[in-house]
């Protein structure tokens, strides 16, 4: 893995919803290193849940670059970015998005089925402190434990970088803490790059580096000098 | 197996209950049309197998007397592969303790036993004796309705003369599927008797020695029907030949055949239509529940599943549900095939069943089923696959909002705030309402059009035997008889007024096409039997020219005013040119009608007549019967009510079966269809929903609001419904329409009523389930989960 995970340059998007066009983002550049940890703030509608999922390859910019690596995500086709998810991104996301049908065990294994390296679904619970509740389904769980489950099925596959849009926005302070500790020992022990959406700004201490975001470019960049441990936020 | 498979078993249990309802319907498709078509498959083949086991005749014709050794020529006649010449004859009959006058159909056989042509299928006893004169085999419904064995004793006057007659065999015969007595219209089996017996002895009662009165011709494959036919009457001629027929005219064989083509008409309308509105409905249900998995469609792609492979899984998901359908369907239709079979063949009075096997029909169903299944999976996949994983992964943007009603009018003013919301939702998916009310409008239709068959063959009775034909009785006479026979007939013990009818069988020809049919000439004025017009009215008989069945000019092409050709095939023998001048609205056969005056000019000839309907006191019931027997020039009577109580039990019972079970799986379409829309649209708003009681909404509100939704949608399908179903009705009445009987298109008020009282009931108890669920709708992981 070379050093620059994500290399951006000169990135759009534009959503057009009848005659009003959405400009969300509006010409970015952006270096993310491996192994590190980025935190993204900014208010609502700035911009950040746009760059994430073009960095996921769940949608396409409208005009500039993105690599992955020496991979171009902008000429990727509805194929290659399909590879490119399942190979390299773990997701996780506000509203957790688990299978209700699936325990969580399943809803783990969902992914793990189709990944090249996964470790097993029992593995990837252990990792977010759940192997006890491999057998639940999300009914059963409570939001953390949802949220933990999502984290452990985008960790399962060993995914390159780790995509978390907003995981603690559905959840109170003391189970956001355990996510986020969970999430932050994913990063330790697999190195796994991981960007963080948060409106919450306690969060942004446990990062390597912190974006702003501000009508759809980067309005400030942060560097932590030293990074915090999940235990010792609060908000 | 995958954990999608596990997430498709488990999707499976958890909304069972909507599965099976569509399964159901899916079902109800394939039943339908496994069940009609199969056992109508199955009966033609049953004829074909005993026609050819049992070597039914093609041609036939009767002849006054002929001698044996013209069989040498008709068997030269290009295109005759067999011949078997007989001597038939009409005699009454006198059983014990059977009062009213029966008639029956005696036929020789030879000496060597079995005929060479309409062999016999003895059911049980033994040929006669040749020679023995009180020897006979009889056929086994007449046996049954008398509860004959061998050794039961009957007379009949032979010629004049009485005769004792003992049974020593009793038969079925190709020739004789239905039993059908002169002068009548369904087979009455306790009067009416094919009775065969030694050839010799038959000749010596009729004085034939060395000569025959009928023959049965089979035809060589390919051979020209219509040549043999004239030069066998050419042959014939000379000896009193009344005109040959062919299987079309031979009367057992037509009804055999409009039977079963009344059936195959029936499995060629209802059950296409019935497996289409399944298809469609299936089609649009599954698609519905594909779409309420927009989140985790999109989560699947979010986390690297391919299209294909997410396709696959629900295509599988709708595959299962279809498959536990057909699979339904296809023992279900079996099972009722097999029955119906059952029921026709009893009252064919085929010796033996052949059950056809239908892959192909399977197949097309299962195939049907399956296609519109993806189909309907497909659709809604496009529509999610078009949208970036991360949006399908959101709740859809609540549409915008359309002003229903102009900004003054202030709706809210007008509706309270749930129906206000009710006729937003309605408004704000227009397609998705509207093809709610389609499908609901099917279930109302297809409804009616079962019930209308069911129908069909009470208003077929009405018209027929209460406004038409009203007359008690009808005596046929053995040749027709002068004008003064009317006269001696009133005068028997018991009748109150008479009509003479004579008949003259007639080919009748009008553009290039052809009908053999009998003229009737009937007094102006009878009041007994009425013509009936297109209208359902009683009219006059035109003076001049020829009142023909409205079905007939149908055939022919022929309008009121057209002049038609008619050959006369009866003394003369002229052909004539003659005016249709009315036509009638009759369902049974195809009938010409003139005046009887007019008719005798025709053939100039002095009045004469066939027939005699009449009325009679039903206090002088026995000594009328008894008069009648009396009489040597009568050859059969048939009574209107046996009649029309052998056609309640017989034919109309039969499509009266059919249609219950039509009606039967209408009413399984329809709940599928009712409760699917309900239970879908409480899914695709339980967030809505459940937002709304969070807000404060009781039960009873946001209950009211669902209701309303599948109230109003179940009444704007009624009026669609019902023009649909007349649609349907229409259809099918045409389709089933023959020249042996046909149904009037008469649609109850009752049966549109019940039809939208039974979609209307489906809704109630769809309700009660819709409630039970609104009831444990979890407020918080509706809000929390999102899925
Ligand atoms: N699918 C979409 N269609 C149209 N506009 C969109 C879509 N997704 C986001 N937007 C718009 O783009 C802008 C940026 O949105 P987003 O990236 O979600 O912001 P953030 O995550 O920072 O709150 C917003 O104005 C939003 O309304
Ligand atoms: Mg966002």
């Amino acid at each position: 893995m070379p050093e620059k995970v994500f290399r951006a340059r000169g990135l759009t998007k534009t959503y057009k919803t009848g005659e009003v066009e959405v400009h969300a983002l509006r010409g970015l550049d952006l270096d993310i290193a491996n192994r590190e940890v980025v935190v993204l703030l900014g208010p609502s509608g700035s911009g950040k849940s746009t760059l994430l999922n073009i960095m996921g390859g769940l949608d396409h910019a409208t005009s500039g670059s993105l690599f992955f690596g020496d991979i171009d995500l902008t000429n990727l086709d509805d194929r290659g970015l399909t590879a490119y998810r399942r190979h390299h991104v773990g997701f996780v996301f506000q509203f957790y998005n688990l299978v209700p049908s699936l325990t969580a065990y399943e809803n783990v294994a969902l992914v793990t089925e189709i990944a090249e390296h996964p470790m097993r679904p029992e593995e990837a619970l252990a990792l977010v402190g759940l192997e006890s509740r491999a057998d639940h389904f999300p009914a059963q769980l409570s939001g953390g434990e949802q949220q933990r489950v999502a984290i452990a099925r985008a960790i399962a596959k060993r995914p390159d970088v780790l995509l978390c849009d907003e995981p603690t926005g559905a959840l109170d302070s003391k189970t956001g803490i355990i996510v986020i500790d969970a999430l932050l020992g994913v990063n330790s022990q697999l190195g796994t790059t991981t960007l963080i959406i948060t409106h919450n700004a306690s969060i942004q201490s446990v990062a390597d580096r912190v974006l702003s975001f501000a009508d759809g470019h980067i309005s400030g960049i942060h560097e932590n000098s030293a990074r915090r441990a999940a235990a010792e936020l609060s908000w | 197996m995958g954990v999608l498979d596990v997430k498709l078993l488990r999707d499976l249990r958890r909304m069972w209950a909507q599965a099976l309802a569509i399964a159901l319907v899916v079902a109800g498709g394939v039943a339908t049309s496994v069940l009609a078509v199969g056992s109508f498959r199955s009966l033609e083949e049953t004829r074909a197998a005993y026609y050819e086991r049992y070597e039914f005749a093609d041609v036939f014709a009767l002849v006054k007397r002929a001698p044996k050794t013209l069989a040498n020529q008709i068997a030269e006649i290009p295109g005759v592969a067999a011949v078997e010449v007989r001597i038939t004859k009409l005699a009454l009959l006198n059983i014990p303790d059977f009062r009213a006058p029966a008639t029956g159909q005696l036929i020789s056989l030879p000496d060597t036993g079995q005929p060479k042509l309409n062999r016999l299928y003895m059911r049980t006893g033994r040929m006669p004796e040749p020679g023995r004169a009180d020897e006979v085999v009889v056929n086994e419904s007449f046996a049954k309705a008398h509860a004959f064995a061998l050794g039961s004793r009957f007379s009949a006057i032979l010629n004049g003369r009485k005769r004792e007659l003992g049974i020593v065999g009793i038969a079925l015969s190709p020739e004789f599927v239905y039993a059908i007595g002169p002068g009548d219209r369904m087979p009455d089996n306790s009067r009416f008797a094919i009775i065969w017996m030694s050839e010799k002895a038959l000749a010596s009662a009729y004085d034939l020695d060395g000569a025959f009165s009928s023959v049965a011709l089979k035809l060589l494959r390919g051979a020209s029907e219509s040549e043999v036919i004239a030069r066998l009457d050419a042959l014939l001629d000379p000896f009193g030949g009344q005109a040959a027929y062919g299987r079309r005219d031979q009367t057992s064989d037509a009804y055999l055949d409009h039977g079963l083509e009344m059936l195959k008409n029936m499995s060629r309308t209802l059950p296409p239509i019935f497996l289409l509105v399944a298809a469609f409905l299936v089609n649009l249900t599954l698609s519905r529940i594909v779409a309420l998995e927009r989140e985790q469609i999109g989560l699947l792609k979010a986390i690297g599943y391919h299209g294909a492979a997410i396709a696959a899984h629900y295509v599988k998901f709708v595959i299962v549900i279809a498959s536990i359908g057909i699979v339904i369907g296809s023992a279900a239709g079996t099972w009722l095939g097999a029955d119906i079979t059952r029921i026709y063949g009893e009252f064919y009075q085929f010796p033996f069943l052949v059950f056809a096997r239908s892959p192909d029909l399977y197949a097309a169903a299962a195939l049907l089923s399956i296609a519109a299944a993806v189909a309907g999976a497909v659709r809604a996949l496009r529509d999610v696959a078009a949208l970036p994983p991360a949006v399908a992964m959101q709740p859809p943007a609540p549409p915008r909002v359309r002003r229903l009603l102009p900004a003054r009018l202030a709706a809210h003013k007008l509706f309270s705030q749930p129906t206000l919301m009710m006729l937003r939702n309605v408004a704000q998916h227009p397609i998705r309402a509207a093809f709610t009310v389609l499908a609901m409008a099917l279930a109302t239709a297809i409804l009616i059009a079962s019930l209308f068959l069911n129908g069909a063959m009470d208003g077929l009775i009405d018209v027929t035997y209460f406004m038409s034909d009203r007359q008690d009785a009808t005596i046929s006479f053995i040749e027709k008889r002068p004008q003064n026979v009317v006269a001696q007939i009133s005068r028997l013990p018991g009748v109150l007024a008479v009509e003479p009818f004579r008949q003259v069988p007639v080919r009748i020809r009008f553009g290039g096409r052809e009908r053999r049919v009998m003229i009737s000439g009937r007094p102006r004025d009878a009041d007994l039997s009425r013509i009936i017009d297109a209208h359902l009215r009683p009219v006059a008989l035109p003076e001049a020219g020829l009142a023909i069945s409205a079905w007939l000019a149908q055939l022919l092409g022929a309008r009121v005013g057209d002049i038609v050709e008619v050959d006369l095939l009866e003394g003369q023998r002229r052909t004539v040119s003659l005016p249709v001048s009315a036509l009638v609205e009759d369902y049974f056969g195809i009938n010409g009608m003139m005046d009887s005056g007019a008719l005798a000019q025709l053939m100039r000839e002095a009045p004469a007549v066939n027939s005699v309907n009449l009325s009679f006191d039903g206090a002088a019931r026995d000594p009328f019967y008894d008069a009648v027997k009396s009489l040597p020039t009568v050859s059969g009577l048939a009574l209107q009510r046996v009649s029309l109580a052998n056609f309640r039990q017989s034919l109309a019972l039969v499509v009266n079966i059919m249609a219950s079970i039509y009606i039967g799986l209408a009413v399984v379409i329809a709940f599928g269809v009712v409760y699917n829309s309900a239970r879908i649209s409480l899914s695709e708003r339980g967030r809505e929903l459940a937002s709304l009681r969070v807000l404060g909404f009781t039960r009873g509100e946001v209950l009211h609001i669902l209701l309303l939704e599948l109230g109003l949608l179940v009444l704007l399908a009624q009026p669609p419904g019902w023009a649909l179903g007349y649609g349907l009705a229409w259809t099918l009445r045409n389709n089933m329409a023959g020249e042996l009987m046909r149904t009037p298109l008469i649609v109850e008020p009752f049966a549109y009523a019940l039809a939208s009282a039974i979609v209307i009931v489906a809704a109630l108890l769809s309700a009660i389930v819709v409630r039970r669920r609104i009831n444990r709708l979890d407020l918080v992981s509706v809000l929390k989960t999102r899925d």
